[in-house]
């Protein structure tokens, strides 16, 4: 390859250069100083951690079942939300794309529209709409359903609802763009060879919306799993979730060492599937190349 | 074989509204057995609507389809025996060849052997046995439509719709394709039905041509006789290339009818009969192919005769065009065979020259109604 100059060369790996330049100053240094952090032990000092090397936070970790299951409810509301959301977002990701190209920008405008709040305020609207003299409630007893206000706020089912609208236009998003991208004229090709709406839609339209489906899947699953302000605002005093967890021991243990270590199994809980699904999907693409 | 059948496909004053716009306007049309009908038309003419509906993905606003005396008007697609080949090919991209072509049969239930024996057969008809695990990204636009069309034959239908089948495909694989399914057509013995813009496509694929405009057919005929014998100025026009000639009728009797054209200076006239009065006006044209043109005046005559001077000359080979500006101005379009290879080419430009043609070659245009 002498078409490419020294110079050209060096031009190419400088700019290649810059974005990882970005995630090794954001992403890896300050890994490795919460992974340094997290084999240390906590002691009353400035900064609050020992120069000491020991896996003893992690063994903790391992040892006490209250995070266990904290992670394990954080897997689950979050799986949960994710589900939701892909159930509901996929009709309206597909609605979207088969509407009219006025009507269908005025309908992703809707979609981001509630990105002009923030999000600290979205949440803080959910406690007055699920509270025992909230607006949902209310209406409850009006329309005759219940008698006493059902006790919603600060249970997992409010976070459950609490991270699924929260993340829900994450998972529209992408199912849009991939089932706008898609050729209208393929599921007609289904039907003209004899298959039903339902068949057309598992065979055709589902496989071809599926690197959307994981998409989102990933952008709802992997912020809710950490999510803070939802658990701590919408949830009891005892629904924990790990990104809470890590919050308090950070800010009210000054446990430096073990909310480090807390960030890490984080990490590779939401790492391994990710690594899974993405060579798994590498694979297909192989396959099909 | 197959018996004929004069309305194997029959649509009965089939109409299709979308709002306010009128896409099929009350169209009444026949198709035979076996026949590789054409129907032809620019785009917004509703021709795709009347191919839609008849695949079954549109349902008529009024009217009825029948299809081998049943009754389809409002049969879903996935029930008729009809297939389609997309103008966009649609092959399943996550699907091998062999699945694209299979998949009409997995969704009958069809036995496993049979699947894979009519694959085969299949595969062998349009010559793709070797990429047969090849995804369709591997595959050349040419290659695509194959498959497609494989995958539309594959359950027998009693027709195939092709919307435009040759659009795509560059012009040595166009005449390649165009036939190579004619040939398809004549082994199956299936019904074929296309719609084209393109009336070279038509010409040269169909049996029998409607010419549609605006919702409606303008004209239903062979293609010589849409040719030959267009029944009015749209058509003539959309056909080919035409001159034409106004003027005022000045004789109309039993054998033709005179016009004295503005236009040519001259008197035209055309044979037959048809419906126009003295006094009235009218358009005669003429094909390109059936005007002469050379240096002497033509002896015969009962010809139309003009005089024209060579605007512009282009020699084809088999072919020559020449534009001839008349002496009242008007261009018009001579084309004429070079049947003999010679040192100097006869007419040059600038020549002064005669053009003329046999009455029976005019073509008497009425109103586009």
């Amino acid at each position: 390859m002498e078409l490419l100059g020294r110079r050209d060369l060096w031009w190419r790996r400088l700019i290649v250069a810059i974005p990882y330049l970005w995630l090794f100053v954001f992403f890896a240094l300050p890994f490795l100083i919460i992974l340094k952090i997290s084999l240390a032990d906590p002691i009353m000092a400035r900064p609050p951690f020992s120069e000491t090397v020991s896996a003893d936070n992690f063994i903790f970790l391992l040892n006490d079942k209250l995070y266990a299951i904290t992670y394990l409810r954080s897997i689950v509301l979050a799986a949960a939300a994710t589900v939701l959301c892909l159930l509901l977002g996929f009709p309206m990701a597909y609605g979207i794309a088969r509407s009219t190209p006025a009507v269908r920008s005025f309908l992703l405008l809707l979609i981001v529209l509630p990105f002009w709040i923030s999000f600290l305020l979205r949440v803080y609207a959910w406690m007055g709409l699920l509270n025992n003299y909230g607006v949902v409630n209310n209406l409850l007893i009006w329309l005759g359903v219940i008698d006493q206000p059902l006790q919603i706020m600060y249970t997992d089912f409010a976070i459950f609802l609490g991270l699924t609208y929260s993340y829900l236009p994450f998972m529209i998003l992408p199912l849009y763009a991939t089932l706008e991208r898609m050729d209208l004229d393929l599921v007609d090709a289904a039907l003209d060879l004899g298959a039903s709406r339902t068949a057309a839609f598992w065979d055709i339209t589902w496989p071809l919306a599926r690197p959307g489906v994981v998409a989102g899947c990933l952008l709802v699953f992997i912020p809710a799993m950490g999510e803070y302000v939802i658990p701590y605002l919408l949830g009891g005093p005892e629904a924990m979730m790990i990104g809470r967890v890590l919050f308090d021991e950070f800010y009210f243990n000054r446990d430096w060492p073990l909310a480090s270590a807390v960030a890490i199994m984080l990490l590779v809980i939401l790492v391994v599937p990710i690594v899974f699904l993405q060579r798994n999907q590498a694979r297909e693409a192989e396959s099909a190349a | 074989m197959s018996q004929p059948d004069p309305s194997f496909i029959r649509l009965q004053g089939i109409s299709k509204h979308f709002g306010d716009f009128v896409a099929v306007d009350n169209v009444d049309l026949d198709i035979g057995r076996g026949e590789l009908f054409s129907i032809l038309g620019g785009s917004g003419c509703g021709k795709t609507t009347l191919l839609r509906m008849l695949a079954g993905f549109e349902t008529p606003t009024a009217g009825r389809i029948e299809i081998d005396g049943v009754d389809v008007t409002t049969v879903p697609p996935y029930e008729r025996p009809v297939n389609m080949m997309f103008q966009s090919y649609a092959v399943f991209p996550h699907m091998s060849v062999e699945k694209n072509i299979a998949y009409g049969l997995r969704k009958e239930r069809a036995p496993a052997a049979q699947i894979a024996k009519r694959v085969d057969e299949m595969l062998e008809l349009v010559q793709l046995a070797d990429f047969r695990r090849r995804k369709p990204v591997q595959l050349s636009g040419g290659q695509q439509q194959r498959v497609a069309l494989a995958r539309a034959l594959i359950k027998r239908p009693k027709v195939l719709l092709l919307d435009e089948p040759l659009a795509a495909l560059d012009k040595k694989l166009r005449e390649h394709t165009q036939f190579e399914l004619m040939n398809i057509q004549d082994e199956l013995g299936i019904t074929f039905v296309v719609v084209t813009h393109d009336q070279e496509e038509a010409m040269t694929l169909s049996s029998r041509i409607a010419v549609m405009h605006k919702g409606r057919f303008l004209q239903v005929g062979k293609p010589k006789e849409i040719y030959e014998y267009p029944c009015n100025r749209f058509v003539a026009d959309f056909i080919g290339t035409i001159n034409t000639f106004e003027g005022t009728v000045t004789a109309v009797d039993d054998d033709g009818i005179a016009i004295e054209s503005t236009d040519a200076g001259t008197s035209i006239t055309a044979l037959g009969q048809h419906d126009v009065a003295v006094g009235k006006p009218a358009c005669i044209a003429v094909r390109p192919e059936k005007v002469f043109i050379g240096r002497d005046e033509p002896s015969d005559s009962s010809d139309i005769r003009m005089r024209g001077v060579v605007d512009d000359l282009a020699y084809l080979g088999n072919l020559s065009l020449y534009r001839v500006r008349l002496a009242s101005g008007k261009i018009i379009l001579v084309s004429q065979q070079n049947r003999q290879r010679s040192a100097e080419r006869y007419v040059e430009w600038e020549d002064e020259i005669w053009v003329s043609w046999r009455p029976r070659s005019s073509i008497v245009l009425v109103e586009d109604r």
